[in-house]
């Protein structure tokens, strides 16, 4: 198994082992030194808006927020684990009800401690449901 | 002169009115978020629980779930705000909750596996859109271990 192949088993270990993101049903699709896409299925327990059956803006927080955190540790730079610092997230339109929600992440830059991460979610179709931007630690940084 | 109301029915109104926007979201229940009052003022708790946790080895509290409650806790603040008015004309009926343009957690400190707690205030809230601050803390109301700001658009309560 190569560092890459490695890394990526790491990740999905990570997210596997994580309470929250189980009781989210979250799911790694793909993970790859520095990028990950996450996803989670459409679930009433989960909605924010009763009228319109949507999907409450904190899960998608949480898949994000996952997402970035998985995207980092799986960084060729990245020796261990991570812990958010800061998180920007901008809403652009609900997720469509009865739709999974899917998020992109891309760990852009690492420095020693810090972590700079963008993502953004989809539902299923090509139109962004949501786009963030975040900081991370690091532990552990290769040179 | 009119006569003042009981204090009990003017609580029961209240409580019911809180209980009525908090309880139509599925998300509040699943995180198990609660709301505490005083007169108007509002605090959430976010209880701990296993399904919270972000690092079991640390351990700490998810950063999702943190940045969940702190929303929370800043759109019931806000609609709590704009329907309090109808609340005391006695209004029912359901309520458009505010929604969120962006949002943004500074995590000071990682969450201990214990309960948490937030309040918000509405630093601005015009026509069309809101500003909310939101501050966490566990142990110590001074020792926080989160907060944020959000942007909010107004719900459209009458066109």
């Amino acid at each position: 198994m190569n560092d890459t192949d490695k890394k990526a088993m790491i990740a999905r270990q990570f997210i596997a082992a994580i309470p929250h993101s189980r009781a989210l049903d979250m799911r790694v699709d793909t993970v790859h030194s520095g990028r990950a896409e996450l996803s989670l299925p459409y679930n009433e327990r989960f909605v924010g808006d009763p009228e319109s059956g949507v999907l409450h803006g904190g899960v998608v927080t949480a898949l994000l927020d996952t997402a970035m955190g998985t995207a980092v540790v799986s960084h060729p730079q990245s020796m261990g684990g991570t812990a958010t610092i800061d998180l920007r997230i901008d809403y652009m339109r609900s997720a469509t009800k009865g739709q999974r929600l899917r998020a992109e992440a891309e760990c852009y830059r690492v420095t020693r401690s810090v972590a700079f991460v963008r993502a953004t979610a989809y539902d299923e179709s090509d139109e962004p449901v949501a786009a963030a931007a975040g900081a991370f630690t690091v532990e552990g940084a290769k040179g | 002169m009119k006569k003042p109301e009981p204090v009990q029915v003017i609580k029961k109104r209240r409580d019911e009115a809180l209980a009525d926007l908090v309880g139509g979201i599925p998300y509040i229940g699943f995180l198990g978020v609660t709301f505490e009052r005083r007169g108007d003022e509002l605090t959430a708790t976010l209880p701990y629980g296993e399904h919270l946790v972000g690092n079991p080895i640390l351990p700490a509290l998810h950063g999702g779930a943190v940045g969940a409650f702190l929303e929370i806790a800043a759109q019931i603040e806000l609609g709590w705000q704009i329907y309090w008015p109808q609340f005391e004309a006695g209004a029912t009926g359901p309520k458009l909750i505010p929604k969120t343009i962006d949002f943004t957690v500074d995590y000071l400190r990682s969450g201990l596996l214990r309960d948490a707690y937030a309040r918000a205030v509405v630093n601005r809230s015009g026509r069309r859109f809101a500003s909310v601050h939101v501050e966490a803390w566990q142990d110590n109301r001074t020792k926080l271990f989160a907060q944020a700001t959000g942007h909010f658009l107004m719900p459209q309560i009458e066109a």
